[in-house]
C-alpha cells in the first residue's frame, strides 16, 4: 500500500501480511507512518494504491462500518453520554443483536475484563485502567476477526502498564483474534507480540520474531531503534573477526565483556567515561581509539571500573551480528 | 472595585428599569404626561391590579402571548435546523477556510436591521423581484401574495436570527473530539447512526444555547411582523407596542411585559438545571 500526504509519503509501498490469531506489533518511531497504516486498515482513511485483503476478500472500499475490523483508540474514546454497559453494547446494537443477546454478551465481557459492579458508571467515573479495559471490552464484543489496537498501554501508569500488557496477551490468545498493536515502546513490542514489524519511514524495514529482530538486526536503523547497540563498522578503527563478511555489525551491549588484555581481534582498549548502576545491571559507556563510543552493559555481581579507567574489552565472534546497511 | 462598579451598572442599567417597569404595572391610566399614576406616593400606596387584571383576563392578551410563543418556536426550531447544518458544514472545512465562512454568517449584522427586513419587503411585495421575475418567466399571470403572510414572517424572522444559533453550534462541533465519532463507525454505525446516537447528543448544551438565543429575543419581536406579517399577527410585542405608544396604558403595557419575562425564565431556569448535569 502506499498514502500519500501532499508530497510526504506516510506508507511507501509497503506490504504486511498478518496471520489469523497472530499478535503483530508495529514499532516505529513518531513518522514511520505506524498510525496511518492502522487507520488504513480500519476504513479511516482510503490507501493512493493498493489493497486490503481480509480473511481473503478486498476490504479496500469498504467503510469503517462495513469492516470486520474493530479497533481501540489512543484515546480509548469511550461515549462519555452513554455508561459501562452501553458502550459495551453499541457494537452489539448496530449488528442489530436481540435485546437479551446483548445482555448475555455484555456480562460476559464484563466478567472477561473484570468490571464487575462499574455497568452503570460512566467512563469519567472510571479510573484509567478501567476505562482501557472498557475499551478493549467494547472493541472485542463483536467478536471482529481482526482488533487494531494504537498505543493500548500508552495512557496508563508504568505500574499498571506491565501487568495490563500481559493480560491484553493473554486475552489475545483466548479470544483467537488477529491482533495489531501499534506501538513506539520497543520493549512493549518485543514482550508481547508474536512478530513486531519494524517501520521506519513508511517501510517495513524489517518483519520478524522478537527474538530474531534483537538478535539478528538487519539493518543500522533496525539495530540503532532497538534498544542501543553497538554498530561497528566493518573497515572502522576496531579489527574485527567475524563469521559471515558485511559492511557493518551490531554488537549488543550486554555482550561485550572486560578482559585483563585486549585481544588481537574483537576486542579494543577504552577508556571509561560514565558509569551507570541500574540495579540489575551497571551502563558502563567507553571511548575507544578513533573515537568509538561503546555502550557496554556489566549485569550485577561483576567488578565495575572507575570512570577515567583504562580497560580492555572484548567479545566473541559470534556476538557480531551483520547489518546488510 | 471592578466588582462594585459591575453591581452598579447590573443595578443600574438592568434592575431599576426592572422595577421600574414592575412598578408601573401596578400603577393607573390617566391623560396626564406621564400617563400613569405611580402605584406609591408619599400618602402611601395608591396602586391598583386593574392593569394585571385585564391582561390575565382578556383573550386578546393570551392570544397575543401564544401567537407570540408559537412563531418564536417555529423560528427557533427552523433556525436550530439549518444553523446545525451551516456549523456542521463550517466545522468540517480546512481552518482557513472556515474564518471565511464565519464571516460570512456575520455579514448581514454590517447593515443595519432595518435595512434588511426592509430588503425583503422590497423582494417579496406585489410590484417587487420575486413577483415580476415570475411574470416575465411566464410562470403566473397576477403577482403573488407574498407579503404579509405568515410564510414572509418566519422567513424574516428565520434570516435575522439564523447567526445567533449558528454561532454557539459551531463553538460546540469545532471542538468535538471526532475520534468518537470514527469509534461508533468503527463499531458498525452508519452516518446518520453516528448523528443520531453520537454527535447529537453530545452537542445537546450547544443545541440547547442556540435554541434560546433565539427563542428568547423571537418572543418579544416587533419590527419583522410589524413589516413582513399580515394583519392578523396579533403578536405579544405588537400588543406591548400599541398599549404603550397608541392607546397609552402604561400600567397595562407594563404588565404584559413583565409577564412575558416571567415566561421567558421558564426555560431559562430549565437550561440551567440541564447545564448543571
Amino acid at each position: 500500500m502506499t498514502r500519500r500526504f501532499g508530497a510526504a509519503v506516510a506508507l511507501d509501498a509497503l506490504s504486511l501480511e498478518v496471520g489469523a490469531g497472530e499478535f503483530v506489533a508495529l514499532l516505529g518511531g513518531s513518522g514511520s507512518g505506524k498510525s496511518t497504516l492502522l487507520r488504513l486498515v480500519a476504513g479511516f482513511d482510503r490507501p493512493d494504491a493498493g489493497r486490503i485483503l481480509l480473511e481473503g476478500k478486498d476490504i479496500t472500499a469498504l467503510p469503517p462500518q462495513a469492516r470486520d475490523v474493530a479497533m481501540m483508540f489512543q484515546s480509548y474514546a469511550l461515549f462519555p453520554h452513554m455508561d459501562v454497559a452501553a458502550n459495551i453494547a453499541y457494537g452489539l446494537r448496530r449488528a442489530g443483536m436481540g435485546g437479551r443477546d446483548i445482555a448475555a454478551r455484555v456480562a460476559e465481557l464484563v466478567g472477561l475484563l473484570r468490571l464487575e459492579g462499574l455497568e452503570r458508571r460512566r467512563p469519567s467515573q472510571l479510573s484509567g485502567g478501567q476505562q482501557q479495559r472498557v475499551a478493549l471490552a467494547r472493541a472485542l464484543a463483536r467478536r471482529p476477526a481482526l482488533v487494531l489496537l494504537d498505543e493500548p498501554l500508552a495512557a496508563l501508569d508504568a505500574g499498571l502498564r506491565e501487568r495490563t500488557g500481559l493480560e491484553l496477551r493473554a486475552l489475545q490468545r483466548r479470544t483467537g483474534a488477529s491482533f495489531v498493536m501499534v506501538t513506539h515502546d520497543q520493549a512493549e513490542a518485543l514482550a508481547l507480540a508474536d512478530r513486531v514489524a519494524l517501520l521506519d519511514t513508511g517501510r517495513i524495514a524489517q518483519f520478524d520474531t522478537p527474538r530474531a529482530l534483537y538478535e539478528r538486526p538487519a539493518t543500522r536503523a533496525v539495530a540503532r531503534f532497538l534498544g542501543a547497540a553497538n554498530i561497528l563498522e566493518a573497515d572502522g578503527p576496531v579489527p574485527l573477526d567475524a563469521a559471515t563478511p558485511a559492511p557493518a555489525y551490531a554488537l549488543r551491549p550486554e555482550r561485550i565483556a572486560l578482559r585483563p588484555t585486549v585481544p588481537t581481534r574483537n576486542g579494543t582498549e577504552a577508556m571509561v567515561e560514565e558509569v551507570a548502576f541500574r540495579g540489575a545491571d551497571t551502563l558502563v559507556l567507553a571511548r575507544a581509539p578513533g573515537g568509538l563510543s561503546l555502550r557496554v552493559v556489566l549485569v550485577a555481581g561483576q567488578a565495575t571500573p572507575e570512570p577515567g579507567q583504562r580497560v580492555a574489552l572484548a567479545w566473541e565472534a559470534s556476538a557480531l551480528a551483520p547489518l546488510s546497511a | 472595585m471592578t466588582r462594585a462598579a459591575g453591581w452598579l451598572a447590573l443595578g443600574v442599567l438592568v434592575a431599576a428599569p426592572l422595577l421600574i417597569v414592575l412598578g408601573m404595572g401596578f400603577g393607573t391610566a390617566t391623560s396626564g404626561v406621564p400617563p400613569v399614576i405611580p402605584p406609591w406616593s408619599a400618602s402611601g400606596w395608591q396602586g391598583s391590579l386593574e392593569a394585571w387584571g385585564l391582561v390575565l383576563s382578556d383573550p386578546y392578551y393570551r392570544d397575543a402571548l401564544w401567537q407570540s410563543l408559537r412563531l418564536a418556536f417555529i423560528t427557533a426550531t427552523l433556525c436550530l435546523v439549518l444553523g446545525f447544518g451551516m456549523a456542521m458544514g463550517i466545522a468540517a472545512a480546512p481552518p482557513a477556510r472556515q474564518f471565511t465562512w464565519l464571516a460570512l454568517v456575520l455579514l448581514p449584522f454590517w447593515t443595519g436591521f432595518l435595512l434588511r427586513v426592509s430588503a425583503w419587503v422590497g423582494l417579496l411585495r406585489d410590484s417587487g423581484w420575486v413577483n415580476t421575475m415570475l411574470m416575465k418567466l411566464g410562470l403566473i399571470e397576477a403577482p403573488l401574495r407574498l407579503l404579509h403572510t405568515e410564510g414572509a414572517m418566519i422567513l424574516g424572522m428565520v434570516h435575522a436570527y439564523l447567526p445567533f444559533a449558528v454561532l454557539p453550534l459551531y463553538a460546540s462541533l469545532a471542538r468535538r473530539d471526532l475520534t468518537l465519532e470514527e469509534a461508533a463507525a468503527d463499531l458498525g454505525a452508519g452516518r446518520w447512526r453516528v448523528l443520531f446516537t453520537i454527535t447529537l447528543p453530545l452537542a445537546a448544551p450547544a443545541l440547547a444555547a442556540a435554541f434560546l438565543l433565539v427563542f428568547i429575543p423571537a418572543v418579544g419581536e416587533v419590527v419583522i411582523p410589524e413589516l413582513l406579517g399580515g394583519p392578523e399577527a396579533l403578536l405579544v410585542g405588537r400588543a406591548i407596542w400599541q398599549e404603550f405608544f397608541q392607546t397609552l396604558d402604561w400600567p397595562a403595557a407594563a404588565a404584559l411585559a413583565t409577564a412575558l419575562l416571567a415566561l421567558l425564565l421558564l426555560p431559562v431556569a430549565a437550561f440551567q438545571r440541564l447545564a448543571a448535569r
